[in-house]
């Protein structure tokens, strides 16, 4: 008669440990579904409504900011642009700081492409530039006469 | 993307906007350069600083080379080769927009797009857009540069279906763009990649050196939808917001110099301007005797009158005559003489081209006038000075509606007293169409090297 005390707690001990393991599962479970909805908000229509919201508004500053630009600094424009649009290292520097393998190595190059449109751009337009100066003083605008 | 860095990554696009706003003037304009120059090292720094970045030590050798080589063409360059450097320039954001491309395809965890085999369709469109327009970017400015730089013919080079072909292997790019979102498979990857390259040098090929400003200007519009397109697929503001600055851009200056040629953007894309078409446009050109003058007889016009404008062209660049000719305004001014420069829109290489020679040369900025301020001007003008320049100085533009370059907007030089024209020759400009200008009463042709007698017109003032 003193067996069937330890048989029973045998059986519940059993099924504690089933219930622990489906509620451990079932943990893993709620969490994947959980990160996986995360995932696809994150990277899926959200981004893309938001990416396209901020390059529409872009698109506008540009408009309006390059037809006030003076033709006479048309080439200094398109230098700096060419510069600014390098900022494409930023893609290059994740991709060679993340390490790993082929990519890390397209990502070295591209840092390298990159820098030398980077420092050539600003340095030229610095160039061209410093060469546009005023008139100097009203003599040789008075000469015109 | 940490709170942090997305607020410093916006710093980072307003002063690039600001870099812009800079160039309204040329007073804002170094500023505005400096601006740029602030938000490039934020940008550049918040990545570093972005959780699991690591290799900074390689990082810093690959700006240090590249940098290097940067600087180094920067300060050599002559400001007559620009256009080329900046051809060669936008090669270079097109190949690393492709190389970024390739790395976030072969490791898509590191941007938070998916895993390897397995990339979110979107951000497998956005990367394929950016690769293919990155890579027509690369050999599109390479072609470019060579035809700019005189290492390939810069005459258009058509051949028969040309259209066809260029729009077949478009549609077959967008065959292999739906293939890579359906499959995920590094084949279609690298053909879409491959295809991309032919089609750069396709594009390009059948565009005629002189169209060159717009083909330039084009291609800096191209590497900023690229970097639009890595922008999307990396899901970075930044490189939204920078790609659409410098997208339009591009476009607004293509724009500016189709209206300058008075043709449409596709009529300067499709090509063969200046080839074989030719022929059929000159047709009877006009009759009668051309004057020409020697360097004393055009120093004595020079010095007698009270007004001059001179129209430089992409002649004087090639004779890198901008020094000269400052020397000779500058004799002129001694005398009282009222000399200003006038520049059309499409003279040079590429926007903006002669403004930087001139400017180069120490002409201040204020004595160098745009098409629209100036031309009204010519009918009180004594003497218009042109060197170097053509066909946009041609009365056809306004008078022949058979001209291929009719329509176009030009300087009305002809209105002035007396034009003085330099050339090397009797050749027609790049549009192959006779100039009637030089058989004019009040015009007098200066054959010669543009800068020798530029020279020689300052020795027979002294």
């Amino acid at each position: 008669m003193a067996d069937p005390f330890p048989t029973a707690v045998d059986n519940l001990r059993q099924a504690v440990d089933q219930l622990g393991a489906r509620v451990d599962s079932l943990a893993a479970q709620a969490q994947a579904v959980a990160s996986a909805n995360a995932a696809s908000h994150d990277g899926g229509s959200s981004f893309l409504i938001m990416g396209l919201t901020v390059f529409v508004l872009a698109l506008f500053v540009g408009y309006y900011v390059v037809w006030h630009v003076t033709p006479a600094l048309h080439s200094p424009l398109m230098a700096v642009t060419n510069a600014i649009s390098s900022v494409i290292i930023v893609g290059a520097l994740i991709a060679a700081g993340t390490g790993q393998g082929a990519s890390s190595w397209f990502g070295f190059v591209a840092v390298i492409l990159a820098s030398v449109n980077i420092f050539g751009g600003f340095i030229v337009t610095q160039r061209m530039l410093q060469m546009f100066k005023k008139r100097e003083t009203p003599k040789s605008a008075g000469a015109s006469k | 993307m940490s709170f942090w860095a997305a607020l410093a990554y916006l710093v980072a696009a307003v002063c690039f906007i600001l870099a812009l706003r800079g160039l309204s003037s040329p007073v804002t304009a170094r500023q505005g350069n400096r601006y740029g120059i602030i938000g490039m090292a934020i940008a550049i720094v918040t990545t570093l600083l972005l959780p699991g970045i690591g290799n900074w030590g390689i990082i810093a050798l690959g700006i240090a080379i590249g940098g290097a080589i940067g600087a180094f063409l920067a300060l050599r360059i002559q400001m007559t080769a620009l256009p080329q450097l900046i051809a060669a320039f936008h090669s270079l954001v097109g190949l690393a927009a492709v190389f970024v491309a390739a790395a976030a395809f072969l490791n898509p965890a590191a941007y938070g797009i998916g895993v390897p085999g397995n990339i979110n369709t979107g951000s497998l469109i956005e990367m394929a857009l950016g690769t293919a327009i990155g890579a027509i970017t690369f050999t599109g400015s390479i072609i470019a540069f060579g035809k700019l730089q005189g290492l390939i013919s810069g005459k258009p080079i058509v051949f028969k279906g040309q259209h066809v072909i260029n729009a077949g292997l478009g549609l077959l790019l967008v065959l292999l763009v739906a293939a890579l979102c359906t499959t995920s498979s590094g084949v279609f990857f690298t053909a879409i990649v491959l295809l991309s390259l032919v089609l750069g040098v396709l594009i390009i090929v059948p565009i005629g050196g002189a169209d060159m400003p717009v083909v330039v200007s084009m291609l800096n519009s191209y590497s900023g939808w690229a970097a639009c397109g890595i922008g999307f697929t990396l899901h970075n503001n930044l490189l939204i917001v920078v790609g659409a600055l410098v997208g339009s851009s591009g476009a607004i200056l293509s724009y500016i110099m189709c209206k300058g040629m008075n043709r449409s953007f596709f009529n300067v894309i499709l090509g063969g301007f200046g080839g074989e078409a030719v022929a059929g446009g000159a047709g009877a050109g006009p009759q009668g005797t051309v004057k020409s003058g020697s360097a004393d007889d055009a120093a004595f016009i020079l010095k007698n009158a009270a007004s001059v404008v001179i129209v430089p062209g992409y002649g004087m660049a090639v004779a890198q005559a901008q020094h000269a000719l400052r020397e000779m305004a500058d004799h002129l001014k001694k005398d009282g003489v009222n000399v200003r420069y006038a520049i059309h829109p499409v003279a040079g290489r590429m926007p903006g081209h002669m403004n930087v020679l001139l400017a180069e040369a120490n002409v201040p900025y204020d004595d160098v006038l745009e098409l629209e301020d100036v031309n009204r001007d010519f009918a009180q003008t004594d003497v218009a000075f042109v060197i170097g320049a053509n066909d946009i100085t041609n009365p056809a533009a306004k008078s022949n509606p058979q001209s291929p370059i009719f329509g176009m907007p030009i300087l009305d030089v002809e209105k002035a007293k007396t034009v003085l024209f330099i050339k090397r020759s009797m050749a027609s400009g790049y549009a192959g169409i006779e100039n009637e200008l030089f058989y004019r009463d009040n015009t007098m042709m200066l054959f010669g090297d543009a800068k020798k007698v530029v020279e020689d017109i300052i020795k027979a003032m002294d």
